[in-house]
């Protein structure tokens, strides 16, 4: 094994750990402590929390719909780089990308005929 | 700029392609329609694919070729595991069928993952690049965890699927790390890159001037060990005796005979065709594997109370006997081997099948209490289980003795008598646990005050009578699939 090709891992290794411990110590030791209630909320990009969900019980439909969006976000990220490479990908792409659409197609139906989308309270 | 499209060809994964389209048609078919019109014709559909899946393997015999920019290798290496994979998924359906009927469980969802099981085992059969054994791997577990939980009300499914699942998650992050370090080693991850030394067997572990050997031998072990958890060798087998009783019994069955085959065709393609140069420095690994997969899985049957945990470690002692095979590393180790794979996956599925049915609604009565005088209420499957059981044991006139024959024979050949004198006296240990079995069913009195688990269907009866069938015929005349066996070659360049 070359070990000198692998020392800048180590150095970055060394400094993130240096850096993250050392900024988590540093911001308990210098910074202020005034709590608001504002301020113990959990964060939801803004918005009024629902519910705090630490420690809380949760519906796990919410897990259910996370996946969902997971499956076909990545559709579109897989669609944005095939339109853009869509001259040169030309017949081959589409009949590929026709697939993958279709597969995607059978699995929508099947979680939306078997009510994967629907939400019972 | 023009792109570089590869050439299509379909024909390496035509099989896992008619499975994954059956698998969609069966989801789709049964979400769109709902269970208005009964659910009949799943069961149909997903035999329908499989023997078409079986036949496009089967039409491909006798062709070597490395297809989709060599990333599936077309031999009958893979071929041979393909057929074995098809019919076991067949099974797997038609005792499944009566299984979930039986016990009110959703059918469009087995069936489908079945299918995308048996695509996942068949292309880590044929798979000539790690990436895509990586792929394979994951696409055949995921769908097995799944399965796994398929009783979702259960706790016991559940505890059993969510052991499973870390463990074979933990085992997957081991295999990629191993992928990860062989592509530092050699600088690729295809098993049959063209690298400047002509010899094709040593392509892959001497792929260059600067391949580093010694993080090679360390890729080969993480490999090893990701493989050896799919295997379920010991020290990777803590999972195999929970996740087996908690499963459906025809999961159990399809993981003990399917997952197994997976598994071992990609172990036995890695070790014994690619990296056969360096076998100096993986047999000591894998002879210390085999021994203890072969004492801890017998000694440890023995004291089990519950006949599926029984025959979980009977499965474990079984893959140090297939391992025995591995460490041959010549061609009737590899033959023997993919023999012992096939015969025993009929023989196991055969025997879960009995113990589902024993089981009764729930799958209440497993234990091995609940087989007392099982042979004075259901002559039959008692008989069977005995064929199956004397199978496992090695008894003669079964395949199972044929096949501990072949790999015994492959290990004696290359020198490693010790070996096969430690598996023979593994051998007698099992027997000593699937004879206690027997006495149950032979001379105890059913307790009294007990109904007999109600008969199952004929779907659940032809399959205990389609393997105890199989179990015979290779017991007596082995010559043909033996035959299949050794002309199941790897990929050759040029050859």
């Amino acid at each position: 094994m070359n070990t000198p090709d692998y020392l800048p891992i180590l150095f970055l290794l060394v400094l993130s750990t240096l850096f993250a411990v050392g900024s988590m110590l540093a911001a308990s030791k210098l910074s202020p402590r005034r709590w608001t209630s504002a301020k113990l909320q959990s964060y939801e990009s803004g918005m009024v929390p629902e519910k705090d969900v630490a420690g809380d019980r949760f519906p796990v439909k919410f897990y259910l719909v996370a996946m969902l969006f997971i499956i076909f976000d990545i559709e579109t990220a897989f669609l944005y780089p095939w339109a853009v490479a869509y001259d040169e990908l030309g017949l081959f792409g589409l009949a590929e990308m026709g697939v993958f659409i279709a597969i995607l197609l059978a699995a929508y139906a099947y979680v939306w005929k078997r009510g994967g989308l629907e939400w019972v309270e | 700029m023009e792109m570089d499209i590869p050439r299509i060809e379909l024909a390496g994964i035509a099989p896992e392609i008619a499975l994954t389209v059956a698998a969609l048609v069966i989801l789709v078919v049964h979400a769109v329609l709902g269970n208005r019109f009964s659910t009949w014709y799943l069961p149909y559909l997903a035999t329908l694919g499989l023997v078409v899946a079986g036949a496009l393997a089967v039409i491909v015999w006798d062709v070597n070729d490395l297809q989709l920019s060599g990333m599936i290798a077309l031999d009958n290496f893979a071929t041979f595991v393909k057929v074995s994979l098809a019919v076991f998924g067949l099974l797997t359906v038609w005792l499944g069928r009566d299984y979930l009927t039986r016990d009110r469980l959703e059918e469009s969802e087995f069936y489908a993952l079945v299918l995308f099981a048996v695509a996942g085992m068949m292309l880590m059969a044929a798979a000539a690049d790690l990436i895509v054994m990586f792929l394979a791997l994951e696409t055949f577990s995921i769908a097995l965890y799944v399965l796994v939980a398929f009783k979702r009300r259960s706790t016991e499914a559940q505890e059993s699927a969510m052991k499973y699942f870390l463990l074979g998650a933990f085992s997957s992050a081991f295999f990629l790390f191993g992928i990860a370090l062989a592509y530092g080693a050699v600088g690729t991850t295809n098993l049959y890159s063209t690298g400047p030394e002509a010899d094709s067997l040593f392509r892959f572990a001497s792929a260059g001037p600067s391949t580093d050997l010694d993080l090679l031998v360390l890729a080969m072990g993480l490999i090893i060990v990701g493989l050896g958890f799919k295997i379920a060798a010991v020290p990777f087998h803590a999972w195999t005796p929970d996740a087996y009783q908690g499963a459906p019994s025809p999961v159990t069955g399809f993981m003990a005979a399917g997952s197994k085959i997976a598994g071992f065709a990609a172990l036995i393609r890695v070790l014994d065709a690619i990296l056969f140069p360096l076998r100096w420095d993986w047999r000591p690994l894998v002879i210390g594997i085999a021994v203890l997969t072969m004492i801890v899985g017998s000694v440890l049957a023995v004291v089990q109370e519950d006949v599926k945990r029984m025959l979980a470690y009977s499965s474990i002692a079984h893959a140090g006997f297939v391992l025995v095979g591995v460490v041959a590393a010549n061609d009737r180790g590899v033959s023997g081997s993919l023999f012992y794979l096939a015969t025993y996956g009929l023989t196991v599925v055969g025997s879960f099948a009995v113990v589902s049915i024993l089981a009764g609604p729930g799958e209440h009565r497993t234990r091995l209490t609940d087989y007392r005088g099982a042979f004075y209420q259901r002559p039959l499957l008692a008989g069977a289980l005995t064929l199956f059981l004397l199978a496992l044991a090695g008894v003669p006139v079964t395949s199972g003795f044929v096949a501990k024959l072949v790999v015994f024979g492959a290990a004696i050949e290359s020198g490693y008598w010790w070996l096969v004198v430690i598996g023979v006296l593994a051998s007698a240990i099992a027997a000593f646990f699937y004879l206690r079995v027997l006495v149950v069913m032979y001379m105890q009195e059913p307790i009294e005050g007990v109904e007999p688990a109600p008969s199952g269907g004929w779907l659940a009866n032809g399959v205990v009578a389609i393997t105890a069938a199989t179990t015979i015929v290779f017991g007596l005349a082995w010559g043909p699939l033996i035959d299949a066996a050794e002309h199941a070659r790897f990929f050759v360049a040029g050859g």
